[in-house]
């Protein structure tokens, strides 16, 4: 079971998360099944040497202890749930001493692009990256919702159409991890996935020069090509990828004089919204 | 002259659908030829499509339910076969979309057109008895609800043959729905299916929260009202206060797609999470208004059959009152994924957490309630006990996903999946079963063979389990909803399981069906005469069964809180009034069905762009409402002499009842002696 099996800080802390509320729960939830074979089996109308009083109808012992208990795991639960839902923030930087890695990506009809801003290379339909190095997505969508998810990584986030949404993630051991789309897009939906490959240090940049020597250039024109409907798209590497593409997916939709009001916050942490977001590379 | 409606629409290249259709045409034209035969027809239009009688009512919209389904089930069979084989390199048996439109058909079919007339079928047939009323307040307004309702479910099987359906999804989030990505006639029919039924349900929530409020017998104080009566005004606030939403975000997406408008495009300042907000601000207290409906029949079923009085009365009532409050405060845990700051995801987290305290609390109730009873397993305890485990089961994965860092990866997988059809397979349908089997004998005048709906009950939740326990396991393997084939080979064992479980409950459905033609074919045998087959504790048991048109000859007064029980111990329950007085009631009128009809008529003008035909059928709607409107002559009164000869042959059979039964219960026996 891949939740079970998590590769990163992220998805490590949100299994913990899971396994924690099972086992409070498990508090009020296994009486409760005691309680319904013991009561059916004690209580059955053949059983006549049983109590019966068809008149007892209330006891404020008992109806406080119902209030009570699952009140108190509730609480239990909103603790962790307040503490794990900051700490797991999706937009929240991951914070291990090396300088993180930038990726955006984007959805299209069917298939995901992934380009490597810093690097100057994009790829279709498969991300690779160095382990142990914090992952800083900017993700949007130039097609309907999607939703970008590695499972074995931890959180997936919405890709909207003229919106950036943020997610950062990190992989431990390297590997070869499934991605998909989440949220149903469509006629290609079902094959909208692609591979996350989390290697060395050496191998990632090694695999950066060789993505260099593509003969195939992202420009514009090219991004039209690519983002036409289509299912089963092949993996397709990019040598150089024309500046400031992904903020120009995102300009396309908003009207004019308007900015995006989903660019929640910048890595400085800053909630503030940023009329000059869009801008700012 | 028909839009963009040509012979072309109809899937012909399609064997499956087509197999459906020429099923579905086949069965219609069997069931008329049969009415046909059996020269029915005048019966069927004066006793039962023009009815005004709430008990009919009721029992159309089951009948209504249940065949919806039968074509959601068919939805399910279709859906787990497909993920069955549809592994690697296999991509299924259904053709390319059509595994799309079928999911999108199953969700809005088993909500829309399957959960919402069931409950208001039983809330028709059982409340205005319960509180002690001859009908409804609006009983023409029942009738046009039942056939908007109706109308809508026409649309979307219309739509099987004619055209196709949505490939959007149930809830249809934007901007898939618009028209850029959705050119065909789908959206059309779902969005019209739906707008109509929710005109429909609207209006029945209106009518039922001022029968429940204005026309409660003399004595039923709010804080006496049976539980099935009090969920059932709770649902009926949740309606009205939730469907205008739904009209308004189908409206604006109409806009959109009809008129080229904005609201929820990608473009042009359009907001497509708005469209999702907007869906689930009606979404999440639509899943209460299924649900506690089902909560009030478990509360009458465990009372009744524990021979008991409900346990903790006061804490059910408020903590269904709670439930209905908190409903409409958790609606942004359907995308936490979204990528709202933590705080409103905490925020919209603990309301969610929240509703698990109340709902907690009502399970203590009905547990004990059971302790220290005489617990009978009839059938209706049987769906009963099945929902208590399964719903607990259910509301734990419910808690877990309300926790965002765990929706986060098991958002929108077939964890999910498997949450929420373990709340609303056992939350509503094992309630509205067991409500079906508890008061068939109060509609019909006798009970269902207690031996194949045993049966059913064991194929159905064996199915359930073999059918929805895998798929929590694969959604912690990690696979998403919907997937119409999958690449993932390791899925495959678990995928064949959960078919394996689909045909195990459609077991359990063809032993239902054995079951009602078996009971009806015994009928004679087991009529239950004494209205009362249950030792029931609430009023609807101290009418005939099947009750009369006006179901009180004389209006009961109340004294406790179940009113029922109280008057059998007190020795009163079947005295005779010392007078008769006439009754007004409803006439009949067909009205209701020509709005119904006409409904239909603009819905489907309206999908294939036939412009005179929408505003023909709009203005025959109008017109109709019109003239109901200015009909002054809407009643009849039933004579006192007529009352007096239908009671005193309810009081022979009670008699011969209790001479010929002497199981039917002592306090009965013994106030007829006392007669």
């Amino acid at each position: 079971m891949l939740l079970f099996d998590p590769k990163g800080p992220i998805g490590d802390g949100e299994r913990f998360v899971i396994l924690a509320a099972f086992v409070l729960m498990l508090i009020v939830v296994i009486p409760v099944f005691v309680m319904i074979f013991w009561f059916s089996l004690k209580y059955r109308a053949s059983n006549s040497k049983a109590i019966y009083m068809p008149k007892w109808s209330r006891s404020g012992k008992i109806e406080f202890a119902m209030w009570l208990v699952p009140f108190a795991i509730i609480t239990a639960l909103g603790f962790l749930t307040w503490n794990e839902t900051h700490h797991l923030d999706p937009y929240r930087p991951i914070n291990s001493g090396v300088k993180p890695i930038s990726i955006e990506v984007v959805s299209l009809d069917w298939k995901w692009l992934f380009i490597y801003p810093d690097y100057d290379v994009a790829v279709v339909n498969q991300v690779v990256f160095p382990i142990k190095v914090p992952l800083s997505f900017r993700i949007t969508s130039d097609t309907v919702l999607t939703s970008f998810f590695i499972p074995q990584l931890g959180s997936q986030i919405y890709a909207m159409a003229g919106k950036q949404s943020r997610l950062h993630l990190m992989a431990d051991e390297s590997g070869i991890y499934a991605g998909h789309n989440q949220q149903f897009s469509g006629r290609g939906y079902a094959d909208m996935h692609f591979k996350a490959i989390a290697t060395s240090r050496e191998k990632f940049e090694a695999w950066v020069q060789k993505t260099r020597q593509s003969a195939d250039k992202l420009d514009p024109e090219r991004y039209e090509e690519l983002g036409k409907p289509s299912v089963g798209y092949p993996v397709m590497y990019f040598s150089s990828v024309t500046p400031g593409l992904f903020d120009h997916i995102i300009r396309k939709y908003l009207p004019i004089g308007m900015n995006s009001a989903a660019m929640r916050k910048d890595d400085s942490g800053s909630t503030r919204v940023k009329p000059t977001t869009l801008e700012r590379r | 002259m028909f839009g963009k409606l040509s012979f072309a629409a109809i899937p012909f290249e399609n064997p499956i659908i087509m197999g459906a259709v020429g099923g579905s045409i086949l069965l219609a034209v069997v069931i008329l030829s049969l009415i046909t035969y059996y020269r029915k027809w005048t019966t069927l239009w004066k006793e039962w499509l023009t009815s005004l009688d709430h008990k009919r009512i009721g029992i159309m919209y089951i009948i209504l339910a249940m065949v919806m389904l039968l074509r959601g089930f068919s939805d399910a069979i279709l859906m787990r076969s497909q993920q069955a084989l549809a592994a690697g390199m296999a991509h299924g048996y259904l053709p390319p979309g059509h595994f799309d439109q079928i999911f999108s058909a199953h969700g809005t079919i088993m909500i829309v057109f399957m959960a919402m007339p069931f409950l208001v079928g039983l809330m028709n047939i059982v409340v205005p008895q319960q509180i002690g009323a001859r009908d409804v307040a609006f009983p023409f307004l029942n009738s046009v609800s039942l056939w908007l309702t109706a109308a809508g479910a026409l649309l979307v099987m219309i739509s099987l043959g004619v055209g196709e359906f949505s490939r959007a999804g149930w809830s249809g989030y934007a901007p898939l729905v618009e028209r850029q990505y959705s050119p065909g006639t789908g959206v059309d029919y779902w969005i019209w299916a739906f707008q109509i039924a929710g005109a429909g349900s609207l209006i029945t929530g209106i009518n039922f929260l001022v029968t429940i409020l204005r026309m409660r017998a003399p004595g039923m104080t709010l804080m006496r009202m049976p539980l099935f009566s009090w969920t059932t005004l709770f649902t009926n606030v949740l309606m009205i206060f939730a469907f205008p939403v739904l009209t308004v975000a189908l409206t604006l997406l109409t806009l959109d797609r009809y008129l080229g408008m904005h609201f929820f495009t990608n473009a042009l300042g359009g907001n497509i999470m708005m469209y999702v907000n907007l869906f689930w601000i009606w979404g999440h207290p639509e899943v209460y208004i299924v649900i506690l409906p089902a909560f009030g029949v478990f509360s009458e079923v465990v009372a009744t059959f524990s021979g008991k009085r409900l346990f903790g009365y006061r804490s059910l009532v408020y903590a269904t009152a709670a439930i209905m409050v908190l409903s409409f405060s958790v609606w942004v845990h359907h995308f936490f994924t979204m990528g709202a700051g933590p705080d409103v995801n905490i925020f919209f987290s603990i309301t969610t957490m929240l509703i698990a305290i109340p709902t907690g609390v009502k399970i203590f109730n009905w547990l004990f309630t059971m302790y220290r009873g005489r617990i009978r397993f009839a059938t209706p305890m049987y769906w009963t006990l099945g929902f208590l485990f399964t719903f607990t089961v259910g509301g734990m994965a419910g808690v877990l996903l309300s926790v965002p860092p765990a929706d986060y990866v098991l958002h929108n997988s077939l964890f999910l999946v498997a949450h929420f059809h373990t709340m609303l397979i056992p939350g509503s349908l094992f309630g509205f079963f067991a409500g079906y089997y508890y008061w068939f004998p109060k509609a019909f005048g006798f009970p269902l063979n207690e031996k194949w709906g045993k049966g059913a009950f064991w194929c159905w939740m064996i199915g359930f389990y073999l059918a929805f326990a895998p798929l929590y396991v694969l959604g912690f393997m990690g696979m998403p909803r919907r997937m119409e084939h999958y690449a993932n080979p390791a899925w495959q064992p678990y995928l064949v399981i959960a078919a394996v479980g689909t045909a195990v409950i459609l077991i359990g459905i063809i032993f239902q069906m054995i079951q009602l033609a078996v009971s009806i074919k015994h009928r004679h045998a087991v009529r239950d005469l004494t209205g009362d087959p249950w030792d029931g504790r609430t009023l609807e048991w101290a009418t005939s069964s099947p009750p009369a048109v006006y179901n009180f000859a004389k209006t009961p007064v109340v004294h406790d809180i179940d009113a029922f029980a109280d008057m059998k111990e007190k020795g009163i329950a079947y005295s005779p009034p010392d007078q008769y007085h006439d009754i007004h009631m409803p006439k009949n009128t067909a009205t209701g069905l020509i709005i119904g009809a006409m409904a239909a008529v603009f819905g489907f003008a309206m999908v294939w762009y036939i412009w005179w035909l929408a505003i023909l059928g709009a203005f025959i709607l109008l017109l109709t409402v019109i003239a109901r409107a200015s009909d002054d002559g809407t009643d009849y009164i039933v004579p006192a002499a007529e009352i007096e000869r239908i009671e005193k042959r309810r009081y022979r059979q009670l008699t011969a009842a209790a001479a010929n039964r002497p199981a039917d219960g002592p306090a009965m026996r013994q106030s007829l002696a006392e007669m």
